[in-house]
């Protein structure tokens, strides 16, 4: 059931039958884009064959290059090429500083509220970084399918923090990609494996628990969903955003080191070249018992090592140990019994390594699953979910519901933390809160939002501070300002005030605490485009008509179908002057007079659209109450 | 932007106003209403419906929580009648209850020095959770005989054996840190 149809079936345009959208895993290491062409979903690969594009950007005074083209100049130019900066998006300058085994310079400007990086092209940010990537999978993926996108999905480690979600989705606007959902790297997994039907076969009315266990290049995610029906159900999340695969290359990097009695690697050629030996020696370790390592170093100095496999996973053992705490927290999360865990669905290159599933198999007592490739299953649930975001499935049956993977508390007295938002709460959601004054005539107030399961403020992650100002002057204490903080669909915090004594809207200033402003996203945008002026204003207004001619179909269907039913003459003309104005617009070449027209239509409709909606909602409960369908859904007798 | 959305959670998921809930029904009814507002099946919808859409899905959520879990239930119910739990009017407890809780505190700090902690916490957890299925099933008595009171004191209890049973979570949360 429609609630509001954008368009009536058979009514929808024709060049718009399939919308082109793709999901991308935009990883520490590497980084994908898959599609879902005639039902089922495929990672996109380049002319060589390559579905990987590391995540790897290299700047030089003629510009910048990314991937495999890029991974070439980390031994020349290692300075100038950034990896893994993933780590770094949406972190402070001193938690950067702070990151072990960066070869190239962070600035250490004290003003810029986000860390810059030194190249030779300038000075980039990480947000920038991550841009450039996603620039190449969205030109990738418009070459292989031959038409602009309509939007991504991206996935991100589940357990990113609010500041990680935003930079993440800034780099994509700053790609000029449109962000149709941010979605957590586990979840799709398993929207990957789920409908596959591997896991539900035979069985599809039942719960089906799993535990999808990512151990990817730079981050590890462990989490427990629910799936019944099509519908997808995150029980709990845990991880370490500090440790994967990256860490088990490091241990092998350190053993060579001392193995070939190496005090200091100081060229950061040589520093690139033994990592690149470690992981492949990794990566033959996975089928073979032992491998030989070779290489010579700038000084002329050559290594010539022999490893086994056991003295392999003694050296990562312990790290490999270090994901089974989150694994054990979130079965006492969500109070779930090892038992209860249907399948162990295995993510990340780097659960190639035998230990690994040796001993996650031993944790939850079975058979690690492996069906689909491990690098790509990511990308291939990204895809289905955008396949059907984008409106190109009306009628189908997956719904994903997720959770907030960080509690959100505010600060209060004594540097305490109050939670607002437990973690794992269902998304979206919405808390209020109400405040008061402590001083007569007091007309601001401010407020510390943290993210994090600790106590004390400083033990967590300051995400904003936010300023209310407004307050109608009162005597202390009468004012009941109520705060609501919302988590939207894509985990990200949006804040609003209210003074409940005088209805009095109070402003709210946000201060990230790292991260972008919105003037400075629309800067890097405008630089990004600068070679191309006239092809963004084309673009710009291609996209526009495309969008106010959807806008005003909607509008009209809606209008046709209950039009009288939930508006007054009046309502109704003013809605149908405001369509003829926006239609008159697209008969123009002015992007902006078109956006504005969009905007006073979005504005002029909103009460109808809630009104016509509301009454949906009441008519389907309605509908609902009359009949017995929850029963014989469930099947269950209600209890007297 | 409004949603009218029927504000009593009870009435939103069509059921009686009881202590004990048909789970699978709540569970249905949830995901048939979820199935309908959620964002996602917003997606390329315009601004309004999508700001509307996640107004009514975080109220959708915020009402299942809350019926979900029995000891959110109970404190919500009582609020319905005007009971509020968290409001400190007086702090008398039964002696009995509370010389059993410092009896499990006491346990619950001996955790760390005992020979297996993991099986102390499991023999802690086991006995705290006992206790909550007995005054759950109190709870639900006195409030089917109407009996506020009683209700909102069994209900109190409820909460102290709460905070206590995430005590333990806690302490096995620096269990497995400390491993």
């Amino acid at each position: 059931m429609a609630l509001l149809q954008i368009s009536e079936p058979g009514q929808a345009p024709a060049p718009h039958q399939h919308r082109l959208a793709v999901g991308i895993d935009l990883g520490t290491t590497n980084s994908l884009v898959a599609t879902v062409r005639s039902g089922s979903a495929t990672v996109l690969r380049d002319a060589q064959g390559h579905a990987i594009v590391p995540s790897v950007v290299n700047y030089s005074g003629d510009g910048s290059c990314v991937g495999r083209e890029a991974q070439q100049y980390a031994l020349t130019d290692p300075l100038n090429t950034i990896s893994s900066v993933k780590r770094m998006v949406g972190k402070s300058l001193e938690e950067v500083q702070g990151q072990q085994g960066l070869a190239v310079k962070v600035a250490t400007s004290s003003t810029a509220s986000s860390p810059r990086l030194h190249t030779a092209a300038g000075d980039v940010t990480p947000v920038e970084v991550s841009a450039e990537i996603l620039k190449e999978l969205r030109s990738r993926a418009e070459e292989s399918l031959g038409g602009e996108l309509v939007g991504a999905v991206i996935t991100v480690p589940a357990y990113f923090d609010d500041a990680q979600r935003q930079a993440t989705k800034d780099a994509a606007k700053i790609a000029g990609l449109h962000v149709l959902r941010l979605l957590n790297e586990p979840t799709a997994a398993a929207i990957a494996y789920g409908l596959d039907k591997k896991l539900s076969s035979g069985d599809v009315d039942n719960d089906s628990i799993v535990a999808i266990y990512d151990f990817g290049g730079g981050t590890f995610d462990i989490s427990l969903l629910r799936m019944n029906r099509g519908l997808f159900e995150v029980l709990a999340t845990a991880g370490d955003t500090a440790l994967g695969g990256d860490d088990l290359d490091n241990a092998l990097v350190q053993w060579i080191k001392k193995s070939a009695a190496i005090t200091e690697l100081t060229e950061p050629a040589d520093l690139r070249a033994v990592h690149a030996a470690a992981r492949s020696a990794k990566e033959a370790l996975s089928s073979a018992d032992t491998t030989e390592i070779k290489l010579a170093l700038l000084s002329g100095a050559e290594i010539n090592l022999s490893l086994e496999r056991n003295q392999f996973n003694e050296l990562v053992e312990p790290l490999i140990r270090r994901t089974l705490a989150p694994c054990r927290r979130v079965l006492r999360d969500a109070a779930i019994e090892k038992s209860a865990i249907k399948a162990a669905v295995m993510v990340g290159g780097s659960t190639r390594v035998p230990l690994l599933r040796s001993l996650v198999s031993e944790f939850f007592e079975q058979e690690v699953l492996t069906d689909i490739d491990p690098d790509e299953v990511v990308a291939v649930g990204a895809a289905l979910q955008a396949d059907i975001l984008a409106g190109n499935k009306p009628d189908a049956e997956m719904l994903l519901l997720d959770v907030a993977p960080l509690s959100l508390g505010l600060e209060t007295m004594g540097g305490l933390v109050e939670k607002i938002i437990p973690r794992n709460t269902t998304i979206p959601i919405a808390r209020a809160q109400e405040f008061t004054t402590h001083k007569d005539g007091q007309t601001a107030m401010a407020l510390h939002v943290v993210q994090g399961e600790r106590e004390m403020v400083a033990d967590c992650r300051s995400l904003a501070r936010f300023e209310l100002r407004d307050i109608p002057p009162m005597v202390a204490g009468k004012p009941r300002i109520q705060v609501v903080f919302q988590v939207d669909a894509d985990g990200l915090l949006t804040v609003s005030a209210i003074e409940r004594e005088s209805g009095v809207v109070a402003s709210i200033d946000v201060k990230p605490s790292y991260g972008l402003s919105d003037a400075q996203i629309e800067k890097m945008l405008l630089d990004s485009m600068a070679s191309a002026t006239q092809d963004m204003h084309a673009r710009k207004l291609a996209e526009q008509k495309v969008e106010g001619e959807r806008v005003i179909e909607a509008l009209q269907s809606a209008l046709q179908a209950d039009g009288e039913r939930f508006l007054d003459p009046d309502e109704r003309a003013q809605l149908d002057s405001l369509c003829a104005t926006l239609k008159t617009a697209i008969e123009g070449d002015d992007a902006d007079i078109i956006k504005s027209a969009i905007a006073d239509i979005e504005h002029g409709s909103a009460q109808y659209v809630e009104r016509r909606m509301n009454a949906s909602v009441r008519e389907f409960m309605a509908g609902q109450s009359i009949g017995n369908v929850e029963e014989s859904l469930t099947g269950r007798p209600e209890k007297t | 932007m409004q949603i009218s959305l029927s504000s009593d959670y009870f009435d939103l998921f069509d059921l009686p106003k009881q202590f004990n809930v048909d789970e699978g029904k709540l569970k249905a009814r949830y995901m048939e209403l979820q199935r309908m507002i959620h964002p996602d099946k917003f997606a390329a919808a315009s601004e309004a419906e999508k700001r509307w859409s996640v107004q009514a899905a975080a109220h959708i959520n915020s009402a299942h929580d809350t019926l979900a879990k029995p000891l959110s239930r109970a404190s919500y119910l009582l609020k319905l009648n005007d009971i509020d739990l968290d409001v400190e009017t007086d702090t008398q407890m039964a002696p009995e209850f509370l010389m059993s809780q410092m009896e499990l505190r006491e346990a619950l700090e001996e955790i760390p020095s005992s020979a297996d902690p993991y099986l102390a916490v499991d023999k802690v957890r086991k006995v705290i959770r006992e206790e909550i299925e007995g005054v759950s099933l109190a709870f639900d008595r006195s409030f089917s005989a109407e009996d506020h009171t009683e209700s909102r004191n069994r209900a109190r209890e409820w909460q102290f054996l709460d905070k206590l049973l995430s005590e333990v979570g806690e302490a096995e949360a620096r269990l497995d840190d400390d491993a």
